[in-house]
């Protein structure tokens, strides 16, 4: 580069009135992506992290449309047809609660100690239950088939971030409908408004049951919903105090449901005066929503969340993290801090002019981020085209390697990163892309190897020369040809005397997906 | 091999995790190696017993101290749990007015070899009642929860001599014995998830589930694919950067290095008859890969929920089951390791993340609570019991009080034990517990 920078730049000057610049502070971060810079490797990147990959194809429509376009068509899916989905999808009635003849019935059977009755009412609740494990098990199945299917993934790929975000264990609730119910409201509010997911969340039956606000009431507040709204859902920990939770806590007395809606009980709330984060008053539940949403705090802490999902690893606490951030970073999440506060938390606006920045697409973020599991199952399907076999067997793969959903191990969610890898889940990762594209398992073969056969000329398009395939099959999988993998494949594909079939080509991927490299993206 | 690198290229590298901070890579990748070959058994400081392995069984969810070494002498305890108490006549007496649960009766027979010891009223200040928050605690050592695993600074400090806070270097690489350090990592950990105790900045543990799970399947479909995996997979990384990419090619060579021997180990028939069950078919495998001459120092296997928040049983039940695993397990593993004559080399320690609250709950459960027993096993352990049994009448809002910090039981483990500077590891001075027998602690004043 002919001219450097002065060291100091006016505009990066330490100074109290940086928040406020606004687009002065462009040009040191988000500023937008050229249009003649967005290439394969920028086309890739943006389906593989605003989605789940891509095939080659999909890469050149991406490259021809330009930036602006193709940000237009997976941002505002809302206008791409997509599949409805039915609130009578999955069956309410399993766990809902028993009605008065059937509380009747049991009172009776324990005056009269009527053990048979007693037992026979027990084996009926025991039979629902195990009906709703199972029901659970099918909106796995039936979650993981709209990821695959679904030609809005920035949808369903947002949705996952809400429910990493406001992680909600289905163990602990034992309510599969509550569970879908809670996924839709993320599907429908994907990328709506903030604000509106966090007022939703205090109503929603599933986290009210999770957090345990149901045993909430005056008197006796149950902190719980509130200490993680403040310290996992909005503001981090380090921007509020302990008082102000207990004060929440007050405010979100008497929040609690009815079977599958949310019910106010106002002889449960606690209407006394209240103070929380220097606002006073009879504060209800939803006014301390409001006053979170007012904290500069909330903005910047869903862009680093958002940041961290979309982007790069970044510490999602605040305090003390920074010194691993550079000032283009710090950059960009101010910027995506104040594009959320001046929209009121629309989230399209800061999500397009992060999917349409420069710094979005710098080398330094390409195929840094290690995939999870449900990117990396669901992601190999949509770029490879492989047959999905056995939802069942996805499930469990993606229990084994660490996020199995609806059943996120706290509340913090999955903490992603490098906490996905260790010797075992690798194993597990490679294991599950061979399955895939073959339907080996670690013992012998799916049903599913001989029925449902994974086409691997398609992946290479009309290519048939043997260093071009190669050349190929690493842009898919990788988009990159490391040269001691590119080798590797090479030397593969020689030793099977240079045939380019659906045999040598299911190799060379069950490589390419082998090699360390193919957990990034 | 077709790779550019050496045999002994590849395993350096794999050994370390080099920090963004290295300015000297290649001399890191040899700090790294020396610790390996430490942990290996290859140390040649005179006097050091070099071949002592700890096992780390963690119980998960909580354990029921109170009906785990039972206080049948306090009418309190019979009065806190009328539904879940375990009767003094089915106590297995081992003290004044304390004894097992019935179902720890194999636990018991190695309490009266001597080959088991409980240290009492195990805890630390402010005691955190969240189970991720509690657990974290347990492992990292440190009361906020942050920072590295207690074991991987261990195995750090053995490693390159730095603890919590600092890096440092080591005096002596042992770059020779690098064919060695192929024989074992320094950790390894049963179960899909690497626990954080074992993370170090610099060494990170080898986990895996079941040997089936433990190798890539498509390594049998045909040769020329196990050639290309292996080049793919055993590869030096090529920069000291602390990238994501960087990070995969080394946990995949470690996944590498280890899967071959691990299932190799795990493959073999036990020398005794193991019971029923997960912790059983764990220890199982933690044996036939001491047998298999495995150099690691630490092993790690996990027993539980022990989460009984509901219908948790008294003599009989749900705890009482997870009781009798536990001590059948244990049993059995001794018994295959003396068969073995390797049960003098081997300590095993339990922990759980926090006992429970004195008082059952309405669901005929106990909810979370503070000091909870610790057993130590084999047959270097002090006899009896350490500490006194936490009073039921001076609680802390219906909860036990602890009386001895778990870190000090740890700095036992590291001093006595491991040979390692507890002050180093633990970055405070716990007074360390003694928990081995008089002749251990003879070897260990000599130091």
């Amino acid at each position: 580069m002919p001219l450097t920078q002065p060291a100091n730049p006016p505009d990066t000057q330490p100074n109290a009135g940086t928040e406020d610049l606004g687009d002065a502070r462009l040009a040191t971060s988000l500023r937008p992506v050229s249009k003649d810079a967005f290439g394969e490797a920028h086309a890739r990147h943006l389906l593989w992290r605003a989605g789940f990959g891509g095939t080659a194809e999909q890469v050149a429509l991406l490259v021809r449309w330009g930036p602006e376009k193709s940000v237009d068509h997976i941002l505002n899916f809302d206008k791409v047809p997509g599949e409805p989905v039915a609130v009578d999808t999955f069956d309410r009635t399993i766990m809902r609660p028993p009605d008065r003849n059937e509380r009747e019935m049991y009172r009776a059977a324990q005056r009269a100690q009527d053990e048979n009755k007693l037992a026979e009412l027990r084996k009926m609740r025991q039979d629902r239950e195990q009906a709703d494990r199972q029901q659970m098990a099918k909106l796995q199945k039936w979650w993981l088939t709209r990821m695959i299917e679904t030609p809005r993934p920035l949808e369903e790929k947002l949705t996952l971030f809400w429910h990493g975000h406001f992680a909600t264990n289905y163990r602990t609730i034992e309510n599969s409908y509550h569970m879908f119910m809670q996924n839709q409201m993320f599907r429908a509010n994907a990328a709506g408004n903030f604000g509106d997911i966090l007022h939703a969340i205090i109503k929603d039956p599933a986290m009210i049951a999770y957090l345990d606000n149901n045993d909430s009431r005056k008197g006796r507040p149950n902190e719980n919903l509130a200490r993680e709204i403040m310290e996992l859902f909005s503001l981090g920990v380090g921007n509020y105090t302990e008082k102000d939770i207990k004060e929440g806590a007050r405010a979100l007395t008497g929040y609690t449901f009815e079977d599958d809606d949310f019910v106010f009980q106002p002889r449960n709330h606690d209407n006394g005066e209240k103070r929380i984060l220097g606002r006073s008053g009879n504060i209800k539940g939803e006014d301390f929503v409001d006053i979170i949403l007012n904290q500069p705090a909330c903005a910047r802490y869903i862009s680093r969340k958002l940041y961290h999902y979309f982007v790069a690893d970044v510490p999602t606490d605040e305090r003390g993290g920074d010194k691993t951030l550079d000032p283009a970073q710090r950059a960009v999440l101010r910027q995506m801090a104040d594009t959320l506060r001046v929209n009121r938390y629309a989230l399209k606006p800061v999500l397009k002019r992060l999917f349409l920045s420069e710094h979005f697409y710098e080398p330094r973020f390409r195929n840094q981020q290690i995939k999870g599991p449900v990117v990396l199952v669901v992601g190999a399907i949509r770029s490879l085209n492989t047959p999905p076999r056995d939802l069942s067997i996805l499930n469990d793969a993606l229990d084994l390697m660490g996020q199995r959903i609806f059943f996120p191990p706290s509340v913090k969610g999955w903490d992603g990163g490098r906490s996905w890898i260790n010797t075992s889940t690798l194993f597990v990762r490679q294991n599950v892309l061979a399955f895939l594209l073959t339907g080996k398992k670690p013992q012998g073969f799916d049903p599913t190897a001989d029925t449902q056969k994974f086409d691997a000329l398609a992946v290479l398009g009309e290519v048939r020369d043997p260093d071009a395939a190669v050349e190929r099959v690493l842009r898919v999988t990788l988009g990159q040809s490391p040269s001691a993998t590119a080798q590797a494949l090479r030397e593969y594909l020689r030793a099977a005397g240079d045939r380019v079939t659906q045999e040598t080509v299911t190799g060379m991927l069950l490589l390419a997906t082998a090699a360390p490299e193919y957990q990034l993206c | 091999m077709n790779s550019p690198y050496s045999r002994r290229e590849f395993l350096r590298s794999g050994l370390v995790l080099a920090s963004a901070t290295a300015s000297v890579p290649a001399f890191l990748n040899s700090s790294a190696l020396a610790m390996h070959a430490r942990a290996g058994g290859l140390t040649s400081v005179p006097g050091v017993p070099d071949d002592h392995i700890l096992v780390v069984l963690q119980l998960s969810g909580g354990n029921d101290g109170l009906n785990t070494v039972v206080p049948f002498g306090a009418s309190e305890y019979y009065k806190a749990r009328p539904g879940i108490s375990i009767p003094e006549r089915e106590a297995l007496k081992i003290g004044d007015g304390i004894g097992f649960h019935p179902q720890l009766a194999p636990l018991k027979d190695l309490y009266d070899d001597g080959m088991c010891t409980v240290v009492q009223g195990v805890g630390y200040p402010n005691p955190n009642r969240s189970h991720f928050k509690s657990m974290d605690i347990w492992h990292t050592a440190d009361t906020t929860a942050t920072g590295d695993g207690w074991l991987g600074r261990y195995f750090d400090a053995e490693c390159c001599g730095f603890g919590k806070g600092e890096s440092g270097t080591v005096e002596t690489p042992a770059a020779e014995r690098v064919e060695d350090a192929a024989s074992g990592p320094p950790g390894i950990a049963i179960g899909r998830a690497a626990p954080l105790a074992m993370q170090g900045r610099k060494i990170k543990p080898v986990s895996f589930e079941s040997a089936e799970l433990f190798k890539w399947s498509a390594q049998d479909l045909n040769k020329a694919l196990r050639d290309g995996y292996e080049t793919l997979n055993r590869r030096s990384i090529t920069t000291p950067k602390d990238t994501n990419s960087n990070f995969l090619v080394r946990t995949a060579l470690d996944a590498q290095v280890s899967s071959d021997m691990i299932r190799k180990a795990v493959s073999q028939r036990p020398l005794v008859q193991y019971p029923q069950g997960d912790i059983a078919r764990q220890l199982q495998m933690v044996a036939l890969m001491i047998r298999a001459g495995l150099k690691t120092r630490v092993y790690y296997v996990t027993h539980g929920s022990f989460d009984t928040h509901a219908g948790q049983g008294g003599a009989q039940g749900r705890h009482a089951q997870l009781l009798n695993q536990f001590a059948g397990a244990l049993k059995a593993f001794y018994s295959d390791l003396k068969a073995q004559r390797n049960d003098s080399r081997v300590l095993t320690m339990s922990f759980s993340e926090f006992g429970r609250r004195v008082g059952q709950n309405a669901s005929a459960g106990t909810d979370h609570g503070t000091a909870a027993p610790m057993f130590l096993c084999g047959p270097m352990v002090r006899r009896g019991v350490v500490g006194e049994h936490p009073s039921l009448r001076d609680l802390d809002e219906g909860d036990l009080k602890y009386k001895i910090d778990f870190r000090a039981v740890y700095a036992g483990i590291l001093d006595g034990w491991l040979k390692a500077d507890s002050k180093t590891v633990l970055e405070t001075t716990f007074k360390p517990v003694e928990v081995l027998s008089k002749t251990q602690k003879t070897v260990a004043t000599e130091r």
